[in-house]
């Protein structure tokens, strides 16, 4: 065992894990953060999604003890202090971005990522850029418009809501 | 018929969903996230070979590894019932299905790759883990039996060496005198015969499965959380059939649930391991499927192969169809398994049309692979492509028009009774073809024909049309029909004294949006706010009864016991309004949350009448109970109906075989909806687990019955950028005539109506550029395109 330390969400969290703790298990059961999901073992479908120094990383692909040091901001910490969503998780909710839930989490966080570097993006963008996500009840249709109505486009000529 | 203000809220509109918020902070409360205090953790040995005898198992190495509490072998289980199938089909010379014993734990056999060889419960689950690599088993391989038809040739290695053979039924159905079909056949103009394969499937809902089994000491009670779609079907299974455990001292619970699409209806092995290991270990027992064991242990879908063949008449009119099919039953026959191949699909082989002749065969086959069990759809979609696709290939045949011959064709008059045992009772085809040809904007075709020709790309348009049979009942028929459940649904409604309102729904929401859409219902029957209305599901010690959902059951069984039970509370509610204004019950009238008295000015409000219900003092108590609750079980008259047209436009890559889905539009008859933003949202997720169906997704096994596809390394699901945004259209609404809401059920139809749509878009595509292309069997791979394309 060793003792690791981060940031989460902007508070200092630390922990005795193996070497072998995945920093989504770290989360998910030493921080009690089970809003990261784990939904396969082959890094394929994103539900894990958080962000490490910024950057969108899958956490079931990532030791803990490499988040060592690190701002680690998960879905938890995407809301306002008074519970107010953000942007991208209101927009979530605009265009029924979402049904059961469980890939959501990584969906908000992957595209928090893209918006961040991309602030206009297109349809295919935003597609090419969900490569890493799966969903399996929405067909993607209104998690796309979600993505692009956060990012200050106009959906409304987009078929079908 | 959409509200004028969509967040106005009742019938008809389309309120934010509530369940949203806690989902998009990370505040769900799914099964895994569920940790009981002084929790073992197990971890199954599964087989990793697809037939053998288990000669022996030595776990002492690993009963002394670190941290070990229990090591379980089939031996354990054998005084223990094994999983029951939910359905008893009778084959066509009047014998009962062939029906074997499925074990908790493999007893002395090994039948599929994935199947539970021993079971370790540890400390932690590394522990488990680490000591499961220490179990010695000794194995006699045995001939794996893969394909069906060599499963059912004579003298085939048997699944099951107690069974006659590895057929489980030979199942007739619809019209059974075969001269008379063959005569049909023969005096036909025109025959048109297709053979296709319906390929297997993988559910895979986003969450896998998990199952936490604890048991009280103090009280002789269990509780199990697991991730199911019909907590109280748990509950009764695994009490009465497995585990004989009295059903009031279990409570199964499924919280939030990531998704199903009817791999989370059937009792699997690890619920009733989880809930009697409890007691055996004397500690709460927990088990977290991974992808992995999911792709070997979540029951499959689909699996039919067909020959299917159209007779028509010198005038393009239907006269005969008739299809033999084997479906999959795998090893063991699963909670629905059987039902499936049978009820689930011979019903529907009459489609949208007024063929007079219909003859469904089915011989359904044991395997040494993962049982086979609904899939979003479960048998619908399975009729639906041979009958959309034989049509499609023989309008090709005919050179006639494939929209004009389905027009033909229709069913226009109402109710209909069709040749496999079902009544219609509303449906407009035409309309919803109408529709679709708008939205679908066929007249434009031509021109992006031309316009993806000219970037050196082939375009196909496919078109076709889809029934389902929603909402399946009614009990006393299905029964009938070898059915062992019942299939109502209820609904308890408890007004609480300030007026709030709890609905207990036996329908289970993993991602329906019952939360937000049912409320809407008791809402506007009474005429206050949606805020004041909550529902209770998935809980056996809260709910007091319910059947789940799946079969786009919800709002059209349990809504109707909602519905009945709300207009009980308004009928009491009354009384106690009369008494409080001095006058008759008949001339109370609620609107808006307010009872008056016809003609008077006299008025009180709902929580008036809600607080006297349970603070009495001016109460007729000599004639009324106090307190506002009731249920109401709902069983249906008949199926409901939902049907509609669509269209795919496919761009083909003549260079690759590469199949883009360029525009896929539905028109949707769903009867009366209660909220048309989840409903879009339902038929968009149905079409792309239909498109994924038809491009990439195949359950793929080799002949030693190893699954190739197990990981979504191997296995493609559709991901965000193989389908495009859906044009969806449900303004077409023939009302269910047998259900007080008029509604019929949305949640399977666009996984259902899209496959044959694909394929004949790509079957059109290629036929556009001359090739001799008449079918492709799904997936439709680029490898499968090109090689179709280049013999």
């Amino acid at each position: 065992m060793a003792k690791v330390s981060m940031t989460v969400n902007g508070k200092a969290a630390s922990g005795d894990v193996e070497g072998r703790t995945l920093l989504s298990s770290f989360l998910r059961e030493e921080l009690g953060l089970t809003g990261t999901h784990v939904g396969c073992d082959t890094s394929q479908c994103g539900a894990c999604v958080v962000h490490v120094d910024g950057k969108a990383v899958k956490a079931c692909t990532m030791l803990a003890l490499e988040a060592e040091g690190t701002e680690v901001a998960t879905i938890e910490g995407q809301a306002g202090a008074d519970g107010s969503l953000n942007t991208i998780q209101q927009a979530f909710q605009d265009h029924h971005g979402l049904q059961c839930g469980f890939c959501t989490p990584g969906m908000v966080m992957s595209a928090a990522a893209l918006l961040k570097d991309n602030p206009q993006p297109s349809e295919q963008e935003v597609r090419a850029y969900l490569e890493g996500n799966l969903c399996r009840c929405t067909g993607y249709h209104n998690i796309v418009k979600a993505i692009m109505a956060a990012s200050g486009q106009d959906v409304s000529g987009i078929a079908a809501e | 018929m959409p509200k004028d203000n969509p967040n106005s809220g009742g019938i008809g509109a389309s309120p934010k969903r509530r369940e949203d918020v806690r989902f998009l902070t990370g505040a769900g409360n799914y099964t895994d996230d569920i940790n009981v205090h002084g929790q073992a953790h197990v971890h199954f040995l599964r087989a990793d070979v697809a037939h053998a005898t288990i000669n022996s198992i030595d776990t002492s190495a690993a009963e002394a590894m670190p941290g070990v509490v229990k090591i379980f072998t089939g031996a354990d289980f054998a005084e223990v019932g094994g999983i029951p199938c939910g359905w008893g089909v009778t084959d066509r010379h009047g014998d009962p299905q062939q029906e074997p014993r499925h074990p908790i734990i493999a007893d002395g056999t090994i039948r599929h790759v994935g199947e539970i060889v021993a079971a370790v419960v540890a400390n932690t689950l590394e522990q488990a883990r680490d000591a499961a690599e220490a179990i010695d088993l000794d194995l006699g391989d045995k001939p794996a039996v893969v394909d069906m038809a060599a499963a059912l040739a004579e003298g085939s290695t048997k699944v099951h060496e107690d069974l006659t053979s590895n057929l489980c039924y030979d199942w007739v159905f619809g019209n059974d005198d075969d001269t008379a079909v063959q005569a049909a056949f023969d005096s036909a103009a025109h025959v048109t015969t297709l053979e296709l394969v319906n390929n297997r499937l993988v559910a895979n809902p986003m969450e896998p499965r998990v199952a936490i089994g604890e048991y009280s000491r103090g009280t002789d009670e269990y509780t199990l959380h697991t991730t199911s779609q019909n907590p109280h079907v748990i509950r009764l299974l695994m009490c009465a059939f497995v585990l004989g455990l009295p059903e009031h001292k279990v409570r199964v619970v499924a919280p939030d649930v990531g998704g199903g699409f009817g791999s989370k209806i059937f009792h699997y092995a690890e619920e009733a391991f989880c809930t009697h290991a409890a007691k055996a270990c004397g500690r709460a027992v927990k088990w977290t499927s991974t992808r992995s064991e999911a792709f070997i242990s979540d029951a499959h879908g689909r699996d039919h192969v067909s020959k299917i063949e159209l007779a028509l008449d010198a005038d393009n009119n239907f006269t005969a169809l008739r299809t033999n099919t084997m479906a999959n039953m795998g090893a063991y026959l699963s909670t629905f398994s059987t039902s499936v191949p049978s009820y689930l699909h011979g019903t529907l082989m009459a489609g949208n049309y007024k063929t007079p002749i219909v003859q469904v065969n089915v011989k359904t086959v044991f395997t040494n692979t993962v049982p086979v069990d609904a899939y979003r759809g479960a048998g619908r979609p399975e009729a639906t492509y041979q009958l959309e696709r034989v049509i499609d290939k023989a309008a090709r045949e005919l050179g006639a028009d494939p929209i004009a011959l389905r027009r033909q064709n229709f069913i226009t008059q109402f109710p209909y009774e069709t040749p496999v045992a079902l009544t219609y009772d509303t449906g407009d085809y035409v309309a919803t073809m109408d529709k679709l040809e708008q939205v679908a904007d066929v007249a434009g075709f031509a021109a992006r024909r031309a316009a993806s020709e000219a970037k050196g790309k082939l375009r196909g348009f496919g078109v076709n049309c889809y029934i389902e049979a929603c909402g399946i009942a009614p009990s006393n028929i299905v029964g009938m029909l070898g059915a062992r459940a019942g299939l109502y649904d209820a609904a308890t409604v408890r007004v609480n004294a300030t007026g709030s309102i709890s609905v207990f729904v036996g329908a289970h929401s993993h991602g329906q949006g019952h939360e937000t859409s049912f409320p809407q219902v008791v809402a506007e029957m009474i005429g206050i706010d949606e805020s004041m209305v909550d529902i209770v599901h998935g809980d056996t010690g809260r709910v007091p009864f319910g059947m789940g959902t799946y079969g786009s059951r919800s709002i059209a069984v349990c809504g109707s016991a909602m519905v009945r039970a709300t207009e009980k509370i308004i009928a009491k509610a009354k009384k106690i309004a009369a008494h409080l204004m001095e006058a008759s019950d008949a001339d109370i009238e609620l609107k808006d949350g307010q009872f008056t008295v016809a003609g008077t000015d006299k008025s009180v409000a709902w929580g008036d009448v809600t607080l006297t219900a349970y603070v009495p003092h001016n109460y007729p108590l000599e004639e009324l109970e106090p307190g506002l609750e009731e249920t109401a079980f709902y069983d249906p008259a008949n199926f409901t109906y939902p049907a509609g047209a669509y269209a795919c436009e496919v761009e083909v890559d003549p260079d690759t075989g590469k199949v883009s889905i360029e525009r896929f539009s539905a028109a949707d008859d769903f009867g009366n909806i209660i909220n048309p933003m989840i409903v879009d949202g339902q038929v968009h997720g149905g079409l792309g687990q239909g498109i994924g169906q038809a491009l990439l997704e195949n359950a793929a096994y080799d002949a030693d019955g190893q699954l190739l596809s197990a990981s979504f390394m191997d296995y493609a699901m559709p991901r965000a950028d193989d389908v495009p945004f859906y044009q969806v259209d449900h303004s077409c609404q023939t009302p269910c005539t047998h259900n007080p809401l008029g509604v019929k059920g949305c949640g399977e139809a666009g996984a259902i109506g899209s496959p044959p749509a694909v394929v004949n878009a790509v079957v059109d595509a290629l036929q556009s550029a001359g090739q001799d292309v008449t079918h492709i069997d799904m997936p439709l791979s680029p490898a499968r395109v090109w090689a179709a394309m280049n013999g």
